[in-house]
């Protein structure tokens, strides 16, 4: 026999990964290129950012810096015109718009932290345990949102990272109820199973095999809550309850603006463009993601 | 692969496992119970291959299961070297599993689709706290060992094929060292020029390694290639028990003989002319059995051999697992051996 | 009674040995990311009436496919050409109508999970009634009597009760029991059954294709039988054909080709098949798995695995030819070498690496 083990030809593993074997996030990278809408939303949102913190930061003009001329509408000079008091408003929505992505990307990451860490245990441990954490999640979800984002930013709020937390507190519980389903069907698959007979205490199954699997529900969830948080931002600030002067978001602008939307409307505006921009694209990224993680799009394009 | 090892390495003792069927609504009583494991008891020598063969819903991946108490048995003994996996402390158990590993029957549900395949491996001697002793090369080691690449270590899952998945899966239950590997169906989802050099490859680690399994299996002619001696379930309860040349050779119980009689042999000339014994309708509910012998409502012996006198005996009278002149311990009360091969 | 002798199948004027379905040139392929992926490629056969044809290969060889382009059942997605000639007409360039005609009564199909051929709502009489009636100008009554008759005749018990059975209220050996009842009532010139017992245990199994026997015996239909068990290929085909990456590599008498396989892929297939009926000894595994078959390289598409594989293999791809008969074919440039070898001959026994076993052993010893 030793004759025909040579005779085996050294090439037979190779042959196995002839079609260029992908790994799981050049897939999900690859249908996620599939979403028209998102990738320009992508590209738009990337824009954005960029000119929000380097062009505000190479802008001729400082925002709250006061300008010779007043209230004049767009031109080259003042691409968005200026308010009453001369200040640029280019710059002005430039901060503010700073600002109220700071707030937002905030929110998202602090609720996604605490809500999936949260669900992922109830999920895991299951019976009282997730009785009693869901409950508590429960409650935090039957309270009105603004009316308590109010009271609580008002006592407390002033700074954009004040906010920040005051909306993540309210925000968790509903990242909470996607990460405790998506763990529910895990923790029945075999490579949980398999990681217990291996001796793997709780808490590494959770963070080690759970919660980088549930990653792609979270991920989409996370887009989400940022566009959830940008709005509301600007709803608490528009009432006054948020960013309070000499800091600035697109909602206190809006709310700024308001009085001279007859006579002066480019400050009411621009401001209200770049809120719909930031909420739109960020959904249709999340859409894209979506698509992207979910394993059942096995679409042929022809 | 005669073992001639006498020690015993694990013994299992009347173990019982019900699962609960609770009525819906609020209160969720217990209205009954799915009788999966119905005092099943065997002894497994160290370096020996005990089969567990029977049909799906007969309860041998639940015995596997409890064996390793992944599962918690509602009653019985599971003995480890003399001591008793159902009543051991959560890190007093922690420290055996080093000593029994288990793989399973899907090689892509049970490898994390998140993790390469070297952190696969190395999963296990992390969570000992035995990867910062040269884990990388231990690895490197495993993975050889088993006929995969050490190269391929950082691709995921997915990218391989089912047969080495499933080496992936050996070579992480490996990794500690086993003296007990359970294989649950280890090679039931994979194709037959697959499924070879798994059993060859868990042969020669046997050799080598002086590993025992534990393997459950509804193919009979896997179980009769791998094992030394073979364990017949059916409904929750061992029907026969002996070598695999015993049972094979002189089956004696006749649901052994229907099981034997109902693979069909990959040789046109034998299996044309084989005698049948069928068995006729579909397995009876685990939560509600039959009285007496389980196995009689669909027994051809019952139906075709006995007289009315002899039946009433099968329907009162549970039959016990004892050797009744067969040479091994069956569950008959008219145990009878035949020749079907 | 004297109605229930109308009932029976009415044997056409077909004759044992005519050739009812004809496939030639038939090639299969779905558009994918990658190129297309070219599931079957030139398969040719026949089927003549009253024989068992077997169709063995494992998962991915385009066996399943093949039968699919057949009956028309692929998705719209798939490019099919070539010819498939039954009852002296083309089913590729049938009308969409005209061949629902076809599959309901002249080929039937039983697949391998039943509850794709059943309806959930309504009994599994009705159903088979239904069937009856399609074919004979009979009462309800008289329908569903027949109905009873054949769920008799596939072994379910207690026929009459079942009867008033709906699909879900059965367990799958019996639905699958029920869904060759259905096809016994339709009295069809052929049944094409893929993979009919792979999710039943091995008891139902003998029960499933010994209802498939009482099928054919009854309606006297050709069978193509699709699985990738050697087993039950052995027990029931007539003539076997072996699938592997979308060709038909072996094609023979069942005896040709379990005794005395020409194709190395048979040989080890045949040899990794762990035996019930002697005592162990050393499995033949294929090292490698099956290519993929999207941008597959020139030459045999089992070369990489082969043990017999020379530079000719890389070059061209083997054709079937003739063997030990002329009905026995095989492509394989050296299918002469493999007279009287066996698969351990041929191929290499060892898997593990042995030095880094052997390694592994001596780090582990006290």
């Amino acid at each position: 026999m030793p004759d025909t083990t040579t005779a085996i030809p050294p090439q037979a593993e190779e042959r196995e990964f002839t079609v260029a074997e992908r790994s799981q996030a050049q897939l999900v990278f690859r249908r996620f290129l599939q979403h028209r809408a998102a990738v320009v939303s992508l590209c738009v949102f990337v824009a954005l950012i960029l000119l929000a913190y380097v062009g505000g930061w190479l802008w001729k003009y400082d925002a709250g810096q006061y300008t010779p001329d007043n209230s004049v509408p767009p031109s080259w000079e003042h691409p968005f015109g200026t308010d009453s008091a001369g200040r640029d408003q280019f710059a002005q929505v430039l901060r503010g718009t700073r600002i109220s992505l700071q707030v937002s990307v905030s929110v998202a990451i602090l609720a996604t932290l605490v809500g999936t860490l949260w669900g992922s245990v109830a999920g895991y441990f299951g019976g009282w345990v997730d009785t009693v954490m869901m409950r508590i999640s429960d409650l935090v979800l039957t309270l009105p949102l603004i009316a308590v984002a109010a009271m609580l930013a008002h006592n407390f709020g002033g700074t954009w990272y004040l906010i920040a937390l005051v909306i993540a507190a309210l925000y968790w519980a509903y990242v909470s109820r996607v990460a405790r389903g998506v763990v529910l069907s895990l923790r029945e698959k075999e490579f949980v199973e398999a990681a217990r007979a291996l001796g793997a205490s709780d808490t590494r199954i959770i963070l080690r095999h759970l919660v980088p699997n549930a990653l792609g529900s979270i991920l989409v969830n996370l887009t989400i809550l940022v566009a959830l948080a940008i709005l509301l931002e600007t709803s608490l600030s528009y009432l006054g309850f948020g960013v309070t002067p000499p800091d600035t978001s697109l909602g206190l602008l809006v709310s700024e603006a308001q009085t001279a939307l007859t006579t002066r409307p480019w400050l009411f505006y621009f401001p209200g463009l770049f809120i719909i921009i930031i909420a739109l694209t960020i959904n249709f990224i999340g859409d894209g993601l979506r698509d992207a993680f979910d394993p059942q799009q096995t679409k042929v394009r022809q | 692969m005669t073992a001639v090892e006498t020690q015993t390495l694990l013994s299992v003792r009347n173990v019982v496992k019900h699962f609960p069927i609770r009525s819906k609504g609020l209160v969720r009583r217990q209205i009954g119970a799915v009788q999966a494991v119905s005092d099943v008891s065997f002894d497994l020598a160290e370096g020996e291959t005990l089969g567990l063969v029977g049909e799906s819903g007969c309860g041998k991946s639940t015995t596997a299961r409890v064996v390793l108490n992944l599962i918690p048995a509602t009653s019985g003994e599971v003995l480890y070297k003399g001591r008793d996996l159902t009543s051991l402390s959560r890190s007093d158990l922690r420290g055996l599993r080093r000593e029994l590993q288990i793989v399973f029957q899907d090689p892509y549900a049970s490898l994390d689709p998140r993790l390469p395949v070297n952190e696969i491996i190395a999963e296990p001697l992390r969570i000992h706290g035995l990867y910062s002793d040269g884990g990388r090369d231990k690895v490197r080691q495993l993975m050889q060992t088993v006929g995969l690449k050490p190269e391929h270590g950082n691709r995921y899952a997915h990218e391989f094929s089912g047969g080495q998945r499933q080496r992936i899966g050996i070579a992480r239950a490996l990794a500690l060292r086993p003296k007990l590997l359970v294989l649950d169906e280890p090679v039931s989802a994979l194709d037959v020029s697959i499924q070879a050099g798994v059993l060859n490859l868990l042969d020669e680690l046997q050799a080598e390694l002086g590993l025992s399994y534990l393997f459950v299996s509804h193919d009979l002619s896997v179980v009769r290639h791998i094992a030394d001696r073979i364990a017949v379930m059916y409904l929750g309860q061992i029907v026969e028990i002996g070598t695999a040349e015993q049972l094979f050779t002189a089956p004696a119980h006749p649901y052994t003989q229907a099981l034997i009689s109902a693979i069909p042999l990959p040789d046109p000339r034998k299996e044309r002319a084989r005698e049948r014994i069928t068995v006729v309708g579909d397995l009876p509910s685990p939560a509600n059995p039959p009285s007496g012998c389980r196995f009689r409502t669909r027994c051809p012996k019952f139906a075709n051999e006995l007289t009315t006198e002899q039946q009433s005996r099968c329907v009162e009278q549970p039959p016990e697992l004892t050797d009744r002149g067969d040479g091994h311990p069956v569950s008959c009360h008219y145990a009878e051996s035949r020749t079907l091969l | 009674m004297s109605e229930q002798i109308d009932l029976a199948p009415q044997r056409r004027k077909g004759t044992k040995g005519d050739v009812v379905l004809e496939v030639s040139g038939l090639d299969v392929s779905f558009p994918s990311g990658d190129g297309p992926v070219r599931a079957v490629r030139g398969v040719d056969y026949t089927l003549r009436r009253g024989e068992v044809l077997g169709i063995v290969g494992e998962s991915g060889s385009g066996k399943s496919v093949t039968s699919m382009a057949v009956m028309r059942l692929l998705p719209t997605t798939a490019r099919v050409s070539g010819e498939v000639r039954f009852d002296g007409r083309d089913l590729l360039g049938l009308s969409e109508t005209e061949m629902t005609r076809i599959r309901g009564s002249r080929i039937s199909m039983i697949f391998q999970d039943p509850m794709t051929s059943l309806n959930p709502v309504y009994t599994i009489g009705a159903q088979i009634a239904e069937a009856v009636r399609a074919h004979h100008d009979v009462s309800k009554q008289a329908a569903l009597d027949r109905a009873v008759e054949l769920l008799d005749k596939v072994r379910i018990p207690n026929a009459r009760d079942r009867a008033g059975s709906f699909p879900h209220e059965l367990s799958g050996g019996m639905r699958q029991r029920v869904v060759i009842a259905i096809a016994m009532a339709n009295d069809p010139d052929v049944i094409i059954a893929d993979e009919p017992t792979t999710a039943l245990d091995v008891t139902v199994q003998a029960q499933i294709m010994d209802a498939l026997s009482a099928a054919k015996e009854e309606t006297g239909a050709a069978m193509v039988l699709i699985t990738h068990d050697l087993g039950v290929i052995a027990g029931q085909a007539d003539r076997v054909m072996v699938m592997y990456a979308g060709k038909l590599v072996e094609v023979g008498s069942a005896e040709d080709v379990f005794y005395t396989p020409r194709m190395p892929y048979t040989l080890g297939l045949l040899g990794s098949l762990p035996r019930m009926d002697r005592p162990s000894e050393r499995l033949t595994p294929i090292p490698g798995s099956p290519p993929s078959v999207v941008n597959m390289p020139p030459g045999c598409p089992f070369g990489p695995r082969c043990p017999k594989h020379t530079a000719v293999c890389d070059e061209t791809e083997p054709e079937l030819r003739a063997t030990t008969g002329p009905d026995h074919l095989a492509a394989c440039h050296h299918a002469e070498t493999l007279a009287g070898a066996s698969a351990d001959d041929v191929f290499d026994t060892e898997v593990a690496d042995a030095q880094a076993l052997h390694q592994l052993a001596e780090e582990g010893r006290p």
